[in-house]
Order: structure tokens, then sequence, then C-alpha cells
């Protein structure tokens, strides 16, 4: 059974670059007298929305407030509320120890302000790391301020508002710089024995011409020249051309990803199929190459109305073709909340949580997952076979498979530096949607999912099963999963490289150090 | 009676044995009064040494001209013989059912385990009344020793000796024991240093439908506690069970003559009810078909969660009520025999450090389980696989030892014990060489000369090199009270018991080597030895 991972909600994350960290609770320094601690550290960046973000304050600051126990409802502390351009801060007013909660506004996924009783009007603030936090608030004046400011400032429309960017710890310029280099992906390409005789790298996509959504540099089979990739990536989603993801140097096995083809019922690309056969002729040890379609049979099939669809085996030659039935984002979305829902009864009967966490099909997600990566994973070590990945556009549930099966067949993926290598190759640089997923920024509630949380609780499941295969631990994963959320970083802000470059979020915001 | 008259075949060649987590192996099968041994002659040692007594049911079925015997052990392991020739198989599958089912205790294979390094007297005395009384008196002389069931004459089910309050004498025990079923009166179980209160544990009382009372033992209730506070009953059966009970001549305390003590109704789980549920679970378990909605509903449906639950919250409360509220408790069922024990153990685990050390979880099982009177013979007769009819197995002390093993994921380090330790006395209570788990109560086991005539399973558990298999490399004392908590998020499958036959227990292992080597590692660091002492200071001096 799963032991829930949000039940480290209140854990206290590590401070980063010894600036406090945001969320959960830290004690305070004796010494400073009414305001939080952090603030007057926290220096403010030029491109800050520090300033603008303040015309969204109402009321800085709230006297007796009362933060509710999570366990036992009965129990409350009082304090003080206070609320920046970044955090909205609650602190303990006990004299000893005056405990500090800090949330961080992007981390607030909604706001319920609830009907008024003879306590005050309760305020109710659930993170998207799933933390949920109930203030009472004595006047209903200012709990409406809080809650109307909050509204506004969890929910920024512009990349400028993002934490990232007034986000400015006291660190020297090249410091910042060796922050980004520290994933480096044309090393870990080198890592992996590429570029060699087989794969070759394509600045086709230099200026994002042929793919918005790719990187600029990418690994191609080498006997695929400049026009099969360019009319391939046109018979593809949104571009998105077959790719290398990870090549085994042991058997020359290669996982490929890519978007689905523009098939419909019947349409064919010469250059697709040669694309396919390109990558095939480059494991000269095996005489087929699978492709893995990560969705199920049925949403593969009504893609093909909308003029998409999946790789007729008629056409390709000596591919096996496969069907992992992965649910979409929608079912996904779905799923968390059911979870959540039941997470959050309060001492409920076993039956009621057994039924309800098998009703949310959280883990039978998780298993799709999980077993679509061991696929792919036993074709190229077993088989030692190349893989071609994709789902419709590539970039959710292709990740999740590819980083997977990255990490049951490479030690190095399991290391603290390899999983962040790994995050950056098969999720950032291959254009995960991390602003919409995550809603970074108010956008189409219906982009949200939760796929990067379904990816870290593989890891965990993972780490379950072999515990010293990993040389992180569950504390790593939650703090990933914090950032991923956080903003405060510029690593997970963007949908794609191209976005992050416009940004230029490299000389703008800081690298998270993992 | 001769063992070899059950025996059909004695031997077959060319038997192929398929066993979890092993390559198959070929080789020559012989069945003895208690074994069944397989060997393929490859090396000096065999293959297969498994307890006939272990074996919960077998199934037989034919493939081509031999017969495959599928094994189902109590431990949980699920085997299989390909024996050429179908009598052959037939003669053996009649063999195994014949001596797996003997009933006469004093046949079992402990009374003739002889092993050369254990001593026939080794771990019998390690826990006594006499010492528990000792370690009492230190702290309070309300309490007494007493030989009132000397020969089991007043109480079959409990030992000769037992700890009662000094407020009533022989004769008043006498005539409480004749109030309560199986005579079995309350007794002292715990003493809670920190507010002096106490646990006790009896049956019910036997008042029936006319609501009969008897006045020393509402003397004796009334006495136990101080004029000024409240004790509180806990009653293991809902209400309605025990209204009913009345009909068939038990029933429950009332309020108005037991005015000082609070009546509280805590149904737990018992008898077939509980059998059923690890039927269910194990079967669950076992089907690797399962998709992953099959197995949440089969894992719910069991309800063996829901039955930890339930066990371990009342276990709570009552620990609550001694630590928190300051009152004494006085907990029984119907019995008294089964699920009052589960209680008063687990309420030791959570209130007393020492009964999270190895000695003190053997003392405990000694005198809350062995001495207390659980039926181990009948409630352990047959585990998850078996299709005899049922008689009154129910896996009340696996109940027991899974609350423990929930309660040393929650504190990993209060435990001396790890989950092998656990797993042990499962496997041993089910089947053994050992006398230990023999008999259903002291009685029996002072009729049958258990103590004289077998090896206690406790000589080998601390036997050194036995002993160390057992340790938690993380424990440190901790001296409070620790809290379980009983949401249905926090209690787990305990794979390591359920599962040990499915999923390979190897990296599990292998974490637990790094653990206790890093823990070496460390306290050499804190402890150096003179060696190291000594080249450290070299070093300084050297710089």
């Amino acid at each position: 059974m799963q032991r829930e991972r949000w039940q480290l909600q209140h854990q206290e994350h590590p401070s980063i670059d010894g600036i406090k960290s945001d969320t959960g609770t830290a004690p305070a320094r004796g010494q400073e007298h009414r305001l939080p601690s952090g603030i007057s550290n926290c220096t403010v960046g030029t491109l800050g929305f520090f300033r603008e973000g303040m015309e969204y304050i109402r009321t800085p600051k709230i006297e007796n407030v009362r933060l509710l126990d999570r366990v036992s409802s009965k129990k409350a502390s009082a304090g003080s509320l206070y609320l920046t351009a970044t955090h909205l801060i609650f602190v303990e007013h006990l004299s000893e120890s005056r405990k500090e909660t800090w949330i961080l506004h992007s981390q607030i996924c909604a706001v319920e302000k609830q009907a008024t009783t003879a306590t005050g009007c309760p305020l109710l603030i659930r993170c998207k790391n799933f933390q949920v936090i109930q203030f009472i608030i004595s006047q209903e004046r200012d709990c409406h301020d809080i809650y109307i400011s909050l509204i506004r400032l969890s929910r920024p429309v512009k990349y400028e508002e993002l934490y990232c960017f007034s986000f400015n710890p006291k660190q020297e310029k090249n410091e910042r710089g060796r922050g980004w280099n520290l994933t480096d992906l044309k090393a870990e390409y080198n890592r992996m024995g590429v570029p060699n005789s087989l794969w070759q790298v394509s600045h086709v996509n230099r200026d994002y011409g042929v793919c918005d959504t790719y990187p600029a540099e990418l690994y191609v089979p080498k006997s695929a020249s400049t026009p099969v990739i360019v009319g391939s990536s046109k018979f593809r989603s949104r571009g998105r051309f077959p790719v290398l993801c990870y090549f085994c140097q042991d058997n020359n096995g290669a996982i490929c990803r890519s978007s689905q083809p523009l098939s419909g019922f019947s349409a064919r690309c010469l250059e697709d199929e040669q694309m396919l056969q390109a990558i095939r002729m480059s494991n000269p040890g095996s005489d087929f190459l699978y492709v893995v379609d990560t969705r199920p049979k049925l949403n593969a099939m009504a893609n093909r109305a909308a003029g998409k669809g999946y790789e007729n085996e008629d056409n390709y030659s000596n591919i096996k073709f496969h069907f992992i039935g992965i649910e979409n984002i929608h079912v996904m979305r779905n799923s968390l909340q059911k979870l959540l829902d039941v997470c959050e009864l309060r001492s409920p009967a076993m039956s009621v949580f057994l039924w309800g966490l098998e009703s949310s099909g959280w883990l039978k997600h998780i298993k799709a997952i999980m077993d679509a990566g061991i696929f792919i994973a036993k074709a190229v070590a077993e088989e030692a076979a190349s893989v071609l990945v994709h789902c419709s556009d590539g970039w959710d549930r292709t990740a999740q498979v590819c980083s997977i099966a990255g990490l049951l067949l490479d030690p190095f993926y399991r290391t603290l530096k390899g999983f962040m290598v790994l995050i950056e190759k098969d999720w950032v640089s291959f254009g995960h949607k991390f602003n919409h997923r995550y809603s970074h920024l108010d956008g189409d509630p219906r982009e949200v999912s939760p796929v990067i949380d379904q990816f870290f609780d593989c890891v965990w499941q993972l780490m379950e099963q072999f515990p010293c295969a990993f040389e992180f631990n569950e504390r790593f994963l939650v703090h990933i999963h914090h950032h991923v959320y956080s903003c405060q970083f510029g690593n997970f802000i963007c949908n794609n490289n191209k976005e992050s470059k416009e940004l230029r979020l490299y000389g703008s915001s800081l690298q998270l150090k993992y | 009676m001769e063992f070899s008259e059950l025996i059909e075949t004695s031997k077959v060649d060319h038997v192929l044995l398929s066993r979890p987590f092993l390559q198959p192996v070929k080789g020559t099968l012989c069945v003895t009064s208690h074994h069944l041994l397989l060997s393929s002659r490859a090396g000096d040692k065999e293959e297969l040494w498994l307890l006939i007594r272990n074996i919960d049911g077998i199934e037989k079925r034919s493939a081509g001209s031999s017969g495959i015997i599928t094994i189902k052990c109590k431990d949980l392991c699920v085997m299989s013989l390909e024996i050429p020739g179908m009598e052959e198989c037939l003669n053996i599958a009649k063999s195994i059912e014949a001596l797996s089912s003997l009933e006469s205790t004093s046949h079992m294979y402990p009374f003739f385990y002889r092993p050369k390094q254990l001593n026939l007297l080794e771990g019998w005395d390690l826990f006594t009344p006499e010492e528990q009384f000792t370690k009492l008196s230190v702290h309070t002389d309300n309490w007494r020793l007493s030989y009132v069931n000397k020969e089991f004459a007043v109480c079959t089910t409990y030992p000769d000796a037992v700890i009662v309050h000094k407020c009533i004498d022989d004769a008043a025990i006498k005539m409480v024991a004749g109030f309560r079923q199986g005579g079995r009166f309350p007794v002292f179980s715990y003493y809670h240093k920190k507010t002096k209160m106490i646990i006790m544990r009896s049956s019910q009382p036997l008042t029936g439908a006319n609501g009969k009372r008897c006045k020393e033992d509402e003397h004796f209730l009334a006495a136990v506690i101080q004029p000024d506070k409240k004790g509180y009953i806990i009653d293991t059966r809902s209400i309605q069970a025990a209204h009913q009970a009345k009909v068939k001549g038990g029933g429950f305390e009332s309020k108005t003559n037991y005015h000082n003590w609070k009546r509280l109704h805590r149904p737990i789980a018992r008898g077939r009810v509980l059998q059923e549920s690890l039927i269910k679970l194990v079967d669950a378990c076992n089907d690797q078909s399962n998709s992953i909605d099959r197995w949440l509903s089969k894992l719910e449906t069991s309800k063996w969660l829901t039955h930890l639950k339930t066990v371990l919250t009342t276990a709570c409360m009552a620990a609550q009520c001694v630590d928190r509220e300051g009152a004494s408790v006085l907990i029984h069922g119907s019995e008294g025999r089964d699920t009052t024990l589960q209680l008063t153990s687990l309420a030791q685990i959570i209130l007393d450090p020492d009964c999270r050390t190895i000695s003190g979880f053997q003392a405990l099982i000694e005198r809350e389980w062995l001495q207390a009177g659980h039926p181990f013979q009948l409630r352990c007769a047959s585990s998850a696989y078996s299709h005899a009819k049922l008689k009154q197995e129910a896996p009340v002390f696996l109940i027991f030892l899974d609350c423990c093993w929930q309660m040393s994921c929650q504190f990993p380090c209060s435990f001396q014990f790890n989950e092998q330790f656990l797993i042990t006395l499962f496997e041993h209570a089910y089947a053994s060489c050992f006398g230990t788990f023999l008999c259903n109560n002291e009685k029996e086991r002072f009729t049958l000369n258990v103590k004289e005539q077998t090896i206690s399973i406790w000589a080998r558990m601390n036997s050194p090199s036995e002993r160390k298999h057992y340790v938690n490399p993380l424990y440190e004392r901790n001296n409070f009270t620790i809290w379980p908590s009983v949401a249905p998020q926090s209690l787990q499958l305990w794979q390591g018991l359920f599962l040990r036959w499915i999923r390979t227990p190897e990296h599990q292992n292998e974490a637990w080597e790094q653990i206790k080597h890093i823990v070496e590692l460390g306290s050499r660091k804190a402890n150096p030895s003179s060696t190291e002492l000594s080249v450290l200071k070299e070093d300084y001096a050297a710089n």
C-alpha cells in the first residue's frame, strides 16, 4: 500500500542558500520583534513584482488571527498574519517560540472564505503541495481583504510577476551562472556515448524553426538527412519529430520520443517512414523497432478522426506497435482530486479509506505508468531493441515513461546529480508545459494536471522496493516537488526552452540547486 | 501408536520440487514420522526439510503419468512436488494427510527433538509469576501472590500462581471464580508506575438472565480502586452481544452493582470472522493476476486492516485510561482468553518500554499469552489454506503480532527486535519443533510434562548466534509511552509476512545490512577501540 506522501506536508524544508525556506514552519530567531525574520533578509530584485504586487495588498498585517491545528480542530495558535508581495506569513504570539508559517503565493491553489461564526471568519487555503491551512480571522472585513488580495496574488498573469524574478539571495553573478551549468545536457549525451557512428547532433532546430517546443540541439540518427527530419516533423503533431532521448552504450538500444503522427485514417509520409527506418538502422543488432503508444487504444483511434492517430504497421517496415493505456491529463486531474478528498476525511473507517483509494484510481494510473516504463526498459535491456515512444503531443505521458525507463536502466539517474539531469533532459528540455500543468500563471484550468507528481510517486514506489538503489531520499523528492510549484527558481517556470530563452531566465533568475 | 502404520510409501525417487525463489530440484523424497525430506544427493545437505506439522493443506492432480502434490504450509509458503507414478503420488499424499492431522500432542515433534546445542531446561524459567511479583512489590504493597490455583484447582486456564489484590483472601477468590466464566477471576496484569494505576483482566461475570450477583466480586472490584476514583471496564463485545450473553448464563457488570466502574463496550472481531479474514487476505495476496482495483477491493473485503485498526484503537484507549486519565482498567470479553489478551499485551507495549526489548517481549508473551491461557493449539490448528472444517481456529495471536509490527513501523527506533523476530514467533506458534506454543494452557503443559520433555523456543532464540538475527540496529531505548497512529492512512499491509513468498526480500535485507553497517561504523567512531584510539593519538601527534 502506498504510504501517503501528504503526511509529510508539515515537514520542514531545508533552507536554500541561507534564505529561510518559504513554506512549512521554521522557528524564528529571538531578537526580531514584530516583523517575520525572513523579510528583512530578502533583497528585492530589480524586475521585482514586489512593488507592483504591493498594490494588491489591501492590508499588510492583521492581528488576532488563529491558525487551526491540522489534527485537532479544537487546538489553535494565536498570532498575526502578514501579507507580503510574495508570502503570507503567520507568526505565533507565544513569546518564546514565535513560530512562523510561511506560505508562498505561488503555492496557493485555492482560497476559500467560509461563513462567519461567533469566533471569526474562517479562511481555508489549499496549497499545491497538498498542505491545507485554516485561519480564523476575527474581523470579517480583514478576512475579505486578505481573500481578495490572495486571489490576485496567487494568480499572476505575467511571467515577470513570478517569485523567481524577485527572489534574490546574496549571491555572486558567476555563482549564479554555475548553478545553471550544473546540468549540461551536452555532457549528458556525451556520457551516454553520443554523438557516435550511429547518432549525431542536429542543429536543424537552431532557431526553434522546425519545432518550437523542442530544444535547439537534438540528437538524430546519422542516416537521417535534414529533408527527412523536416518532412517527418511536418507529419507529427506540433512538429515533434522522433529524436533520441536515451542511448544504451552496451547494446546500441535507444529510446526515442516524438508526438503522434498525423496519419488520420490513411495518410502516409515517406520521410516519417524513413525517419523510423533510420532509427531502426541505428541499432545494427536489432531487426525491428518497437513503437509504443502510451495512450489507451480507444483514445488513439479517436484521434484519427481529427487527422492524427498512430503508426500503421503496414506502412512502416519492421515495427512492432504497442498500446499502453495511460489515461489523459483530465482523467489524472480528477483522480488526484478524488485522492485528496479521501485523504482529507477526518478519521475515516478503514473500508471507506480503501474504497476511496481504489475509486480514485490513483494507484491504477501509477501502475500503468510503471508498466510502460518497465516495458520500455525491458525492450532495451533484454532484447537490445530500440523503442520509439509517443502519446498525443509527447510531452506528458511520454516524459513520464521515458524518465521511468531511464531510471530503471541507468544507475546514474538514481544519483542526486543524475536525477536532476534526468528532469532537465526528459522534462524541461523536451517541452513539458510546466506553466500550464502547474498553473504558474492564471490560465485554463483544464490544462492543469499532476503529471510530474505522478512521476515522483513512481520514483517513490521504486525507492520503497529498492531501498539501496537511490542516492537520494524521500525528502529530496518532496523538496523538488515543492519547487516545481514554488516558482522560486527558474527551472520549472516555462512551457519550453524557447519561452525560457525569450524570458532570459538564465540571467535573471536562479537555478534550483537541488 | 506407530507412525509407520500411517506411512504408505516412505521413499520415492525422481521427485521434482518447485518452490518460491529457488530453482526446481529433482531428488529422492522421504516421508518420516515428522518430516518431509528431499535430497538430490548432490551435496551433503537435504534440499527440503519440512516439518509435516507445518503443512496446512495439500492438493493433488495428475499431469500425464505423474502426479503433482501442491503443499500449502502454515507459514504461507506454497510448494509443489511432481511425483512419477500416480499411485506413488496418492500414497504420499495420503501419508502426509494422516501425519499432519495427528491430534495427540505427546506424539508431536517437540517431544522427539533433541538438538545437541540446546538443553531441555533452558528457557523455561525465563519468566515466573514470582519474579513479576517481586518486581511489583518494589512499587506497591497492595498486591499479593496467591497459590489458590495450586494444581489448577480453581481455574484450569490460569497458572498455579497469580497476583491478586491483598484485600481478597483465597476463600473469597474461590467465590469470585465461581461467578466468572471458566473460573477466570480478575487478576493483575500491569502496573503503571507513572500514575500508579493498574490493568486487570478476567472473563465475563455469570450474571445470567436473572441478574445474579456475587458479593465478593463486587467487593473485590470496589476495593481495587480508591473510593473517590473511577475505573474503566473495557468489554470487548458490543452491548448487544453482552446482553445476548446473559441468556447463556454470561453477562456484564451492571452500573448499579459496580458503581465506581464505567463500562465501555468496544467490539473486537474474534473466532470464525477473524479466520475468514485471514483466509481472504492470503488469497488476495497470492492472486498475482490481480489488477490494482481488484487488489484494493480484495484487501478491503478481507477486513484484515479493519480488524487491526479496531484492536489497536482499543488498546490505545486502554492505555490512555491508565496513562492520561489516571484510572485503573479491567478488560474482559467473554472467556477472556483472546481479545482480552490482545488488549492487555498491546497496552503494555504502548506504556512500558521494557516490553519493547527482546527479553521483555518474550516475558510479555509468556505471561499475557502462554500463562494467561490463550489456547494456542486450538487457535493455530490451521492457518490460511486448510480445507478442513473450521473448529476453533482464529489468528488472534497473529493480529497481535501484526499490531506490534505496525507500531514498530511507526516507531522504528523504539523496538529492540526486528520484523524477523515477529515472523519467527508467527511461524512457531503455528508449527514448531519447540514445545513453547504446544497445548492450550499451563495445566495441559503440566500434565504432558512439556517443560521437562521439550525444548523452549526462547532457548534457541536467545542463543547468541540466533539472537543477532533479531536485533533492530536502530534501537535506542525510548522511555516514553508510544502512541501509534490508527488512521487508515497509517496502517499498512505487513508485506514482510504476507508477501514473503511472493516478493523476494533480497532488497529489503540489503537495506537492513547497510543500516546495520552504518550504525556499527557510527558507534565505533563514537567509542573508538583502544587500537583505534592509539592511531588517532599518533595522527594527532604527527600534526
